[in-house]
């Protein structure tokens, strides 16, 4: 059955017709952490958008205080090697109040490093600490340019700090990148979700 | 025809109705090819979101905006704004956090979102972001504006660009406009979504 309202179809062969405008943010799928050594993405970022948002919610370590760490592939997930340049600025406040800071880490930031990027340090693994924030990278399929992103994480320090992390750079690769990584520097992801969004063309 | 479930409509006059359809809307986009600028004309959305995507100068050069209240005949909205930007080079020898000097106080002339640097224009190179106002029509209030910008610095950077700041009119604004400093804005595509 279809339906056809005003003389537009709606709705017909069990599905929405493509032209029904179904809202700018269209959920590709949901990455789910449990006990996991690397969360992977290997497919669903293609050509399909050119803006993709990465939403972290609770991404929880199983060992304490280590690093969040992100790398992506041009080979499907075959490799996680990609050439990056990137910037890393932070800040933070301590529970109790004894300190704060705005900075820089240049420890943190790549200049054509190919290894995991660092998006965060001393993650906390109490049962209430995690890391959340999003990733918006800009069309990933491009043939011509370099492949921006950025980052903005908020976590638990294990030091009971509220701490953020801006990391950003490019993929220093005219490859289109078609999966990515997400891992610990030490010990498994316990927990936490990893949900991939496309945003309308 | 119309679909009214248990008093809420869900279809009518050959539309899903809004209200099913998401928190986002794309309201319109923009693909540049050697344009001197890209304008889009706000609305009634409380809120508008911009997603610029490989946005390609034809020269080196800063990648800004203005708003206009008079429907894009002027864009000279006074504006007062701060801005920051992070930055690590290629080379591995130059990075750093700073206050950028691309801020304005009442200034009605462009605002840079590239920090006070150029976005250079190798093949590869380009601008990316993300910009958000607020209650753009709203004639109570100033209109707040933050944006966040990636781009490929000329000389080979790495640079994120924070700015944020107002729009210190209540008019309402009822136009944006992207361009570069100098020369035209060569390739790339420029979103314009809606939320309520």
């Amino acid at each position: 059955m279809a339906v056809i309202s005003n003389g537009t179809t709606l709705i017909d062969n069990g599905a929405l017709d493509a032209a029904v405008s179904t809202g700018a943010l269209t959920l590709i799928s949901t990455s789910t952490a449990s006990s996991s050594s690397s969360v992977s993405i290997t497919s669903g970022i293609s050509s399909s958008y050119d803006t993709y948002i990465f939403e972290f919610t609770n991404i929880h370590p199983a060992t304490n205080n280590v690093n969040f760490l992100f790398n992506m592939s041009t080979d499907s997930g075959s490799n996680y090697n990609v050439s990056k340049v990137t910037t890393a600025m932070y800040s933070y406040n301590a529970e109790g109040g004894t300190g704060f800071e705005l900075g820089h880490n240049n420890g943190l930031t790549l200049s054509n490093g190919t290894g995991n990027q660092t998006l965060l340090g001393s993650l906390g693994s109490d049962a209430d600490q995690s890391v959340s924030g999003y990733l918006v990278m800009y069309e990933p399929s491009s043939t011509t340019m370099v492949k921006h992103f950025q980052f903005r994480l908020n976590y638990h320090n294990q030091a009971d700090y509220t701490q953020e992390y801006w990391v950003s750079g490019y993929g220093n690769t005219t490859s289109a990148v078609n999966a990515v990584t997400f891992s610990m520097s030490s010990g498994n992801i316990d927990s936490g979700t990893i949900k991939l969004y496309g945003v309308a063309n | 025809m119309g679909l009214i479930s248990n008093g809420t409509t869900i279809f009518d006059n050959g539309a899903v109705s809004s209200s099913l359809t998401g928190g986002l809307v794309l309201v319109s986009s923009a693909t540049a090819s050697s344009s001197a600028s890209i304008e889009f004309t706000l609305g009634s959305y409380n809120i508008y979101k911009f997603f610029y995507i490989n946005v390609h100068p034809g020269t080196e050069s800063k990648f800004q905006f203005n708003l206009s209240t008079d429907s894009g005949s002027n864009y000279n909205v006074t504006k007062t704004t701060t801005s920051w930007r992070t930055f690590f080079n290629e080379a591995g020898n130059d990075t750093g956090l700073s206050y950028a000097d691309n801020d304005l106080s009442q200034g009605t002339g462009p605002q840079v979102l590239s920090a006070s640097n150029s976005v250079g224009a190798d093949n590869d190179q380009a601008c990316c972001g993300h910009l958000t106002i607020y209650n753009a029509a709203s004639t109570t209030f100033s209109k707040h504006f933050q944006a966040e910008t990636q781009f490929s610095h000329l000389s080979d950077y790495a640079v994120r660009d924070f700015v944020a700041g107002y729009a210190n009119t209540t008019s309402a604004l009822t136009n944006i406009q992207f361009t570069f400093a100098s020369g035209n804005i060569d390739a790339g595509k420029i979103l314009m979504f809606g939320i309520n």
